[in-house]
Parts: structure tokens; sequence; C-alpha cells
């Protein structure tokens, strides 16, 4: 629904985007992730028209966003939940958008009670909302038009636990009636819960792109952390299936899956107590991945892009 | 797998009229507590100059050109500035996202803050007028509407839709209030100082100096055929020019 192809942006020198090219299913919710400054608010602006890119196009439903008429009857938009008249009222942001897109004002009052603004907050200034409210008022401002595509960057910040797990439930729920979302964030626990695919951007350039299974499985080979009431019968029993292990905390690091281990102990009807993935997690692979454009100087040393090398 | 369509159904949706766009842009004009007390000053001082002209005037100068021009005054310095905020604030708070996500067409959205300036402008004028009129007649004066015709007033409406329109080009330019507002009061001045202090420019002065250009409007004077030709070259320069060099940035910025 939402085609990137070969997306480059480049301010003199630097390349904030450098030939990026992605798509976003409909029926799927797609996270956009990567370190501040990675490229992603620019992709985005690129999407609806407000940067131009050097090269490449973006389409969505095989039309260029200025070729949409009415576009926010059918992309909504959130890119700067700041970006508002302080002057103006909730209520009136949203009025300003409904009389532009030709929707009844009744339409005002369905969002506002949609994203848990409460009448009394609608009549207040923009200027005075936290920033959790104003996100709610551009996620109210994305929905107005009853858009089939939401294109949401950075909509989780400064929301709080309770109002993440709302949107998560918003957004999946739109994905669910076939509806296509992109969302975009730097805090990989926002997204990993709600995505079904997952597009990791650093310095301008998609480093890894899938859904959960397929990212971890390029992360590493598998591992696990298992405890067994007898540990030391748990390492000789893998060693004899060949597998190796190691003492780790009040258990054993092992490499292989835990679909592995787990066999194992069952033959030797060994009681486990614990066994998960011991693997790189999407947040090791998160930083590895994107280590280069990080900021942290310790993570460009210590994440050097080894697979296997992960603690 | 999924049913769900890989393409927009954009056969039901029809674009966004210009008239609606004009009406959203006359909304923004009063719908912050800025623009709202701009419009109030603006309204008080029309009426506040008239009582204050009714007054303290000698009966013989209650012409109604004397009305008109002292509305002017107000109106031809705060009108512009209601012009330049539509413009700026969509940039000075950074609405100009949400603006042109919702109506990527930034020409038309120019367009229709130009129309919704110029209504209001219009509409400002015909209650100028009203005072004016109802004034000159309460004045008593027996030759208070000599002279005056229909084209005095076009005269004087021409010279405030400039007023609204250069400040529109000036906040395209600028994309800020505070540029967009001192350079259109001051620019023209010190243009002016300059003008008439070198000699050697005295010859092309009336040409590109839109004070002096626009004067003959507002005088009740009959205006003659140069006259007419200098206040349009001063207009291309200070109107047209600035208007085009601030649409065509407006096409070209990019939005953050």
């Amino acid at each position: 629904m939402i085609r990137v192809e070969g997306l480059t942006r480049t301010y003199g020198s630097y390349t904030a985007v450098d030939d990026v090219s992605f798509e976003c299913r409909p029926g799927k919710v797609t996270g956009f992730l990567g370190p501040n400054g990675a490229g992603k608010s620019t992709t985005m602006r690129c999407m609806v028209g407000l940067t131009t890119p050097t090269r490449g196009r973006v389409t969505i439903g095989g039309r260029l966003y200025a070729d949409i008429p009415n576009p926010g009857r059918h992309v909504g938009v959130l890119l700067d939940a700041t970006a508002q008249h302080g002057g103006r009222t909730g209520r009136e942001v949203l009025t300003l958008g409904a009389m532009t897109m030709g929707l009844p004002a009744s339409r005002v009052e369905e969002l506002l009670a949609l994203v848990s603004l409460s009448p009394a907050e609608a009549k207040r200034r923009v200027k005075n909302y936290s920033l959790g409210m104003k996100q709610r008022l551009g996620i109210a401002y994305a929905l107005l038009g009853d858009p089939q595509v939401l294109i949401l960057d950075e909509p989780a910040n400064g929301l709080d636990p309770a109002g993440i797990r709302w949107m998560r439930g918003l957004l999946k729920s739109f994905a669910d009636r076939g509806g296509t979302v992109l969302l975009s964030s730097h805090l990989l626990h926002e997204v990993e819960q709600v995505a079904d695919e997952m597009i990791l951007i650093g310095r301008g350039r998609i480093v890894a792109q899938g859904d959960r299974s397929s990212l971890l499985a390029g992360a590493g080979p598998a591992q696990t952390l298992v405890t067994a009431l007898d540990n030391p019968a748990l390492a000789a029993a893998l060693a004899e299936a060949g597998i190796t292990s190691d003492v780790a905390g009040e258990g054993l690091r092992v490499n292989a899956a835990p679909v592995e281990v787990g066999k194992v102990a069952a033959q030797r009807q060994i009681v486990l107590t614990d066994l998960r993935s011991g693997g790189a997690g999407l947040e090791d692979l998160f930083l590895q991945l994107t280590a280069e454009s990080q900021r942290e100087p310790q993570d460009t040393t210590e994440a050097a892009p080894q697979p296997g090398a992960i603690a | 797998m999924t049913a769900a369509p890989l393409t927009l159904d954009v056969a039901g949706t029809p674009a966004i009229p210009f008239s609606r766009m004009v009406a959203v842009e006359l909304r923004k004009m009063v719908d912050t507590r800025a623009g709202r007390w701009l419009l109030i000053v603006i309204a008080a001082l029309t009426l506040l100059v008239e009582i204050i002209f009714f007054a303290t005037s000698h009966p013989s100068d209650r012409t109604f050109v004397n009305f008109m021009t002292a509305t002017g005054t107000p109106q031809g310095l705060l009108l512009p500035v209601l012009g330049i905020m539509l413009v700026t604030q969509e940039w000075g708070q950074s609405t100009a996202l949400t603006t042109f996500a919702t109506i990527p067409d930034r020409a038309a959205v120019m367009w229709a803050k130009v129309v919704a300036t110029v209504l209001l402008a219009i509409a400002f004028l015909v209650a100028a007028v009203a005072i004016a009129s109802l004034l000159t007649a309460l004045g008593g004066y027996a030759q208070a509407w000599q002279g005056v015709g229909a084209d005095d007033v076009a005269k004087f409406a021409l010279l405030q839709l400039s007023g609204v329109v250069q400040g529109l080009g000036f906040a395209m330019v600028w994309l800020n209030t505070a540029g967009a507002i001192v350079t259109y009061f001051v620019a023209p001045q010190v243009f002016t100082v300059i003008l008439t202090a070198i000699h050697g420019l005295a010859r092309v002065q009336p040409w590109i100096d839109i004070n002096n250009a626009q004067s003959p409007l507002s005088s009740g004077d009959h205006m003659a055929g140069s006259d007419w030709a200098h206040l349009l070259t001063a207009s291309l320069l200070w109107i047209v020019l600035p208007f085009v060099v601030g649409l065509w940035r407006v096409l070209k910025v990019e939005l953050k």
C-alpha cells in the first residue's frame, strides 16, 4: 500500500536518507525503527510531499500523495504532535481539519471521545496540553477522515504506559480492519509488541527488515538459557547429544534452540525449572545493526557486527 | 493472503473545493486570541479616529474624502498585519506541517489566504465607507460630497487592497512575522529617503517609489495617465515581485 522506491534525500554533502526501499502492506502494522537522526522523519516527510526527495519516490496505493484528492480522507498523518497552534483549543484544531476535509462537526466529537480528550480538555488551548495530550490530539487529527492508511512519526512519544497500551490496541484493530499502519520510533519496546513487520534504519540506510522471528534468525545462532534441578546431569546429557553448554548463573547457556534442549531433557527425564531463548534479543540486534549511527562511543566498539559474539 | 486492496479507491472522493479553503482561512484569522484582538483593534480604531476627527475638525473639513482618509490610516496599517500573520503563523507555530499534509496544493492554500484576507479587507472597507457617509451626513457641510464619485471609493479600495497583497507577499518571502512586518513598513520608507537624497535618481523615482506612486489614490485628485503608469511600475516592483518570489519560496521550501 505504501511503496518506497530508492528514496534518497541529501542536504549538501550530507545524505539523510540513502536509497531506501520498502513496502507497507494492508492489514499490517509496520514499525519503522532507528536511532535519532537515522532518517525516519525525513523519509516520512517525503511520503506526504513536505520534503522533496533528491531521488526515488513514494507512492501510497499507487499514487503520489499530492495526487490523492482530499488526502486526509485516505491517509492519516501525524508527523509532529507539537506542531499545532498553541493559541487554538484542541477542539478548534480538529474543527479546522474537519472543515477542510468536508466532514460534519459531529466527527470532531467522535474523535475527541475516541482519544479520551474530555470536553473540558478539548476547550483548553493546545499550549497548555501535556505532550501526551498533544499526541492524542494528533492521533485524533490523523483519524478524522477515516483513512485507510496511517503514517505516524513517534506517536508514543510522551504517552504514559497506559497511553502506549491504548495506542497499541488502536493501531492493532485499525490494521485488523484492513488498514495499513506505518509508525516510527527510536524505542524498540514501543514497537515490537504491535508491529507485524519491522524496518530498521541507521544512518539513512535500511539495515534490516522483516518480521520478529526472521529478524531474530539473522541475529546469530540460537542460544538457550536453561535451569534444571540437576544441572550437571543436563550438561552431560546435552554433551552426549553433541550440544555444547556453559555454566551461566544458576543454570546453563546452551548453544542450541530451546526446542532441542527440551527434547534432550524430556528423553532423559530431567526436570527443568526454567527454559527460555538466550539468543540476542531484538534490543541487542537493534543496537548492533544501528551501531554506526549511535552517539554512544562504547556501542560502536562493543557491537561490531559479528554474529554469534553477542553475549 | 489478505483481501485488503493495494490501491486507494479515490473515485468517490472529490477534491477539496477552493471555497472551503477560503472559509478555513477566514476561520484561522479569528480563532486565536491574537487574531481576534487584531480584528477588534482595527474595528475600534476605525470607529475612534472617525469620532475624534468628527469632534475636533472644523465643520468645513468634514468632507467624505477626509473621513475616508482618517480611516485609511488604522486600516492601512493593520489590515496587512492580519494577512502577514495568516501566512507566518503557519511557520511560527509549525502548523504548516498539518496544513500542507491536509492540502498538498500549497499554491491553492496561499491563494485561499489571499482571498480570505482580501474579503476581510473589503468588509472593513464597506464598514469604513458606511461610517464615513454617516458622519459626513451628520457633519452637515454643504460641499462635503463635492467631486466625490465611485472612482474615489474604488481608488481608496485599490490602495488598501494593494497594501494587503503587499503584506502577504512579504510574509511569503520571509515566512516569519517580525521580518515581514519590519520590511513591509520600513523598506518602502527607507527606499523613498534614499531616492530623494540621490539627485541623479530624481527622474526614475516616480516610477519605482511606491509611496509617491500611491499618494494620488487617497488624495481625491484626478489621476493622469502618467500617474497610473507610475503606479503600475512601482506596484510591479513592490507588490507583484515580492509576491511572486514569496510564492515560489513557499512552493519550494521544505517543511519540518
